[in-house]
């Protein structure tokens, strides 16, 4: 509608500027609708050529949920997009930043480069499932806040679960140990000192309660 | 709810349980794709460059996975993880080379999602071919990275056939110096190759970096015990401490006795299309004693005939004194 308005308005000679305009918002129109149309069209061909059960069942945090995916899904989009927890971000998409990063089995993996239908049977742990019930923080988590840990923590969602893994794995690390623990996540404001002095104290705290 | 904006184009996803399973869908269907950790393939799936019409997940095939003795060696099936081949006892004790090399790929995510048949068979990292240009490896007819202006600091210095890609697999110059076998199985059977015959350079087949074809499956990797009491070196250099491929590496396997060097198997990789066994250098060696002396004529000789690119001639003498130290026996 606005488009034919705009239209009819250039077309009856009006300045540059209200051209300029049009143009910009039909690109919009056409530009946005398209992406609708792409996207709906995907899941179409999905859904005639699976080979797979669409609804699956995936154990995260501890609660076995029934979903509907994809075969070309990746757990971060499973889990952002369908299960609603953002906690997992994506950073880069491409197993380079850490973001994503998540336990299967109780080890970290790059949710963004993992197929939802290859963890199936497998534990899922996202940021969301490290709290206690009774909404205590995960040792981890207070030693963060305790420390500072992160300047904008966009990437701290992905370097807890790094950490996690490291205090599972190795509950006496030294510094240098944590800092190749923690070696598959990156921090784009350069944070590095304080959150590995974050994973010291997360270290410290996870010994404490054992 | 947020929209989904970088959704793979879309596949069907078969999950085999057997070997045999995998190799019936693989020989019943067209444009398949072999999934194994997915840390290479799902790029190229994102980035709309290779897009399959079925992938073959191997994740439920148990077969593949997990390490036992063979004969006076170990197997290692395909789909073990990298994590896992870095904590077995029976590879650090006796395969300490493979160890070394696994546990410097990349990230511990990577290694712990990653396997051992996915690192060695993992396409080349140029980027021209890795960004969807039609170069020869795409099945165009030109290289875009070996022209006097390209950008070819990480590229080959040697082997290099109107292709100049290197291989990126770590382990794969460690398996070549342990003087592994590859077992490779297809709809007709199974067939073995050496390590270093498995890797194919673009003078054979400019599209692949393996002698797998469509439809071959690597099973496992079999380790026999000739150089399980070596004295093994293992260096690979790259650009920053984690993540980054190498710039080259070195993976030797050498027998001493009384400071003589008995014999000794010594591989670079990540100068070449395919990891390089230097042959000529364990002749060379052999009988010399394990020395500065005989390191520096051993890395004259392994780069020998190399030919660098534009941007590329610091790995020359990167390569020459990575084989010079592993010869002189530095300690790891």
């Amino acid at each position: 509608m606005s488009d034919a308005a705009i239209t009819t308005e250039t077309a009856t000679g009006h300045s540059r500027r209200t051209f300029i305009k049009g143009v910009i918002a039909t690109g919009a129109v056409v530009s946005s609708s398209s992406h609708l149309f792409r996207a709906r069209s995907l899941s179409a061909s999905a859904a005639v050529r699976a080979s797979m059960p669409r609804m699956i069942s995936l154990n995260v945090n501890g609660v076995s949920r029934s979903v509907d995916v994809m075969p070309q899904e990746t757990l971060a989009m499973t889990l952002r997009y369908k299960l609603g927890l953002t906690g997992t971000k994506l950073g880069c998409d491409r197993a380079e930043c850490g973001a994503c990063t998540v336990l299967i089995d109780g080890v970290s993996h790059y949710a963004c480069s993992l197929l939802t239908n290859a963890v199936r049977d497998r534990s899922v742990t996202s940021i969301e499932g490290l709290e206690g019930a009774d909404g205590t923080l995960h040792p981890v988590q207070q030693a963060v806040i305790d420390e500072g840990g992160f300047q904008c923590a966009f990437c701290a969602p992905g370097f807890i679960m790094s950490m996690v893994a490291l205090t599972n794995e190795n509950p006496e690390p030294t510094r240098e140990e944590a800092a190749e623990a923690l070696s598959g996540n990156l921090c784009r404001c350069g944070d590095y000192n304080k959150i590995l002095n974050s994973a010291m104290r997360a270290a410290e705290y996870a010994r404490r309660m054992v | 709810m947020a929209v989904i904006r970088d959704m793979m184009p879309a596949f069907e996803l078969f999950q085999p349980t057997s070997v045999d399973e995998a190799l019936d869908v693989l020989e019943r269907h067209d444009n398949t794709w072999v999934l194994a950790g997915g840390l290479d393939s799902m790029d190229w799936f994102k980035d709309r460059i290779k897009r399959p019409d079925v992938v073959v997940e191997l994740g439920s095939v148990s077969e593949l996975t997990g390490i036992r003795a063979s004969g006076d060696g170990i197997e290692i099936g395909a789909m073990t993880s990298l994590r896992d081949v870095v904590a077995s006892d029976d590879v650090r004790s006796r395969f300490g080379l493979l160890a070394q090399a696994a546990a410097e790929v990349a990230t511990p995510q990577i290694r712990n999602q990653g396997t051992l048949g996915g690192n060695l068979i993992q396409d080349t990292r140029c980027w021209y071919y890795r960004g969807g240009w039609p170069c020869y490896r795409a099945g165009g007819n030109i290289c875009y990275a070996g022209t006097p202006r390209s950008m070819n600091r990480e590229h080959a210095v040697t082997g290099q056939s109107r292709c100049v890609a290197v291989n990126g697999a770590d382990t794969a110059g460690a398996l070549v110096a342990l003087g592994a076998q590859m077992m490779v199985r297809s709809a007709g059977g199974e067939r073995v190759y050496e390590a270093e015959d498995f890797f194919v350079g673009p003078e054979i087949d400019i599209e692949r970096m393996t002698v797998l074809e469509p439809g071959d499956l690597l099973t496992h990797v079999r380790i026999p015990g000739d150089w399980a009491d070596a004295r093994f070196y293992w260096e690979k250099v790259r650009d920053r401490k984690s993540w980054d491929w190498a710039l080259a590496s070195v993976a030797a396997a050498i027998v001493e006795s009384n400071g003589t060097i008995e014999r000794a198997r010594i591989a670079v990789n990540g100068v070449a299309p395919t990891p390089v066994r230097l042959t000529d250098v364990e002749n060379l060696v052999q009988g010399m004693p394990a020395n500065d002396d005989t390191g520096m004529a051993a890395g004259e000789l392994a780069t020998r005939g190399f030919k660098p690119l534009r941007h590329n001639d610091y790995k020359v003498p990167l390569a020459r004194n990575l084989v010079r130290r592993a010869v002189r026996g530095d300690a790891a």
